[in-house]
């Protein structure tokens, strides 16, 4: 066993590169909601402002794009979702449904300001009957199974597509976050839903992405990582039309992998769980520990009979 | 009676500064934070941020259990501070360290009994529970005339590894119980455990895509006891039960918490309802 007086390795002082990346690591690794409480004791251990500065610099917007965090708006017209499919420049996301952009503050995590769209951030009004009508559906879904879920429809490829004649694409983002510290949890749903607009095949090609995260941590610490891919179709109609087919299809797949998620969580007890270890031996009786005799003689036995178990 | 009490591993802040205090209390709350599948790189990258805190927190926080095999007895023994002098360390089974070591540390021979018994009869007991797996056991003297007890468990669950029933694509399980054991005193002892255990699991299905769990919890149980049938079997109930407790924490509370938090952000949908277009 290590002695008291082993010498430690000799250290050497970390570069200001090497504890940036560092500081970026834990940042980037924070569960859904934490990044602050992991940037406070992060600050502690650095002791560095200065590293600690550049490395938020560049970490939260990445980590606010992949979260996909929700900024209310100060025009108190909602929210907006920070996201790739929504950014205009690094600090500028689009709220497509209020036509406004809006200017972020990435490191507070707040809307600092908005300004209206521009014609050319915006789609053509083709495009916009079908976002907006997509939009719409979206929000009525999510209104009725997401107690605190938020959407955005945006629109990725075609945005000035006049007429019928070319394809487009949009992505349907839902997101929901939850963070209760005095109960050590958080956790939190992403849905992306890429919708591919066919004009030639008259199709839609419908991909998603679910990433679902929970984090408990009251003495101790266990995590909950679940992401599924769906893909599913269906027939390239009028705005109105597609908006409820396309409601419709990811409420369906949704609502299916919510309860397989159920089903999952219900085999651990007994089926899951015991791949790592019983909850009691096959003879369902606790551990004769006082019988030493007889386990020289069960595993004589056991040896005898060829039992692997 | 059993008396559990929960401690974060019982840090000991006598003589320590208000500073230090600060940023092992922040050190900790980051692993707290961390991916757990993640909590080698975490330390790894406290450990040079902070490195005069090096043996704190090594001594706070647990990683997965390393294995080696012994080729003398063939069979693989784990990895653990607790049986390492250096950079070599010891096997249960041959009791030699590997790689060879000169003027190492060993138990005293009477101890070493008690290691190899314990050894052996944990084995049983690791395949009574786990079906598989590796188990090692350490005993050391310490300075207050009692000694200290380390049993370890490593489990691979996955299909490709003992999972029975083929259910995990992933499965890992440590379990660390250190077991103080105090002098004999009027035939009775005081026995303090304290135990970890480390988890991931993993599925990849049809219908739940890929679905991941992991953690660890870290617990302490104190009893006094008579000696009468041994120190092993003392030793033995508490680990037993101990560890049992975990396991329908771990399941139970941590993971139920975890799923309590999904059916928060959607609740199970009674009626699935369809909207059909107005036409």
């Amino acid at each position: 066993m290590a002695g008291e007086e082993d010498e430690l390795p000799e250290e050497t002082e970390l570069s200001y590169d090497q504890k940036k990346e560092i500081a970026k690591w834990f940042l980037l690794n924070a569960p859904a909601g934490e990044i602050n409480y992991v940037a406070k004791d992060l600050k502690a251990v650095l002791s560095d402002e200065e590293v600690y500065n550049e490395a938020a610099m560049e970490a939260f917007p990445v980590y606010n794009k992949s979260h996909m965090i929700c900024l209310e708006m100060p025009s108190r017209d909602g929210d907006v979702i920070v996201s790739s499919y929504s950014e205009i420049a690094e600090n500028e996301y689009i709220d497509p449904r209020t036509a406004q952009v809006a200017i972020v503050d990435h490191v507070k995590q707040i809307c600092t300001k908005v300004r209206p769209a521009n014609d050319e951030e915006l789609p053509s009004l083709y495009i916009e009957e079908y976002r907006n009508a997509l939009d719409a559906e979206i929000q009525r879904y999510v209104s009725e199974s997401y107690p605190k879920g938020i959407s955005a429809v945006n629109c990725v490829k075609g945005k000035d597509t006049e007429g019928p004649g070319s394809d487009f694409e949009f992505v349907v983002i839902i997101t929901a976050m939850r963070l209760s510290p005095q109960n050590f949890c958080s956790g939190s749903w992403r849905s992306v839903w890429n919708i591919d607009f066919q004009d030639e095949s008259q199709v839609l090609d419908i991909k998603g992405k679910l990433q679902v995260g929970a984090h408990y941590f009251e003495e101790g610490n266990v995590e909950l990582d679940a992401k599924k891919d769906f893909q599913d179709s269906t027939i390239f109609q009028s705005a109105d039309d597609c908006a409820i087919a396309i409601a419709n299809i990811i409420r369906h797949h949704e609502t299916e992998y919510l309860a397989a998620l159920e089903v999952a969580y219900s085999k651990l007890p007994d089926n899951t769980f015991k791949d790592l270890r019983r909850k009691l031996p096959v003879t369902r009786t606790l551990f004769p520990w006082q019988n030493t005799l007889q386990f020289s003689l069960t595993r004589e036995v056991e040896k005898e009979l060829g039992l692997g178990k | 009676m059993v008396i559990i009490s929960c401690l974060n591993g019982g840090i000991d802040f006598s003589g320590v500064r208000a500073e230090r205090f600060e940023e092992m209390e922040a050190a900790l709350g980051l692993l707290r934070r961390m991916p757990p599948k993640q909590s080698e790189t975490a330390l790894s990258a406290l450990l040079s941020l902070i490195p005069q805190h090096s043996s704190d927190l090594l001594s706070q926080v647990d990683l997965p259990l390393q294995v080696l095999r012994d080729t003398e007895s063939g069979k693989d023994f784990i990895l653990c501070e607790y049986n390492r002098d250096a950079d070599s360390y010891r096997s249960p089974w041959s009791n030699k360290y590997l790689p060879p070591l000169e003027d190492a540390l060993y138990p005293s021979s009477e101890l070493r009994k008690l290691e190899v018994e314990a050894n052996d009869i944990f084995a049983i007991y690791r395949d009574q529970y786990y079906e598989g797996g590796i188990s090692s056991v350490y005993m050391w003297e310490d300075d207050n005339e009692g000694f200290v007890a380390c049993f370890l468990i490593k489990k691979d669950g996955s299909k490709s590894g003992h999972g029975r029933r083929g259910c995990l694509e992933e499965g890992a399980w440590d379990a660390i119980h250190v077991i103080q054991v105090g002098p004999e005193e009027e035939e009775m002892a005081h026995y303090c455990l304290t135990s970890t255990i480390m988890l991931s699991l993993a599925t990849d299905d049809e219908s739940s895509g890929k679905f991941g769990l992991s953690g660890s919890i870290r617990r302490q149980m104190k009893m006094d006891l008579t000696v009468a049938e041994g120190h092993l079997c003392n030793m033995g109930r508490m680990i037993e039960e101990l560890e049992g407790k975990l396991r329908n924490s771990l399941d139970q509370v941590y993971f139920g918490k975890t799923r309590e938090m999904v059916c928060t952000l959607r609740p199970p949908a009674e009626i699935v309802q369809m909207r059909l277009p107005d036409t």
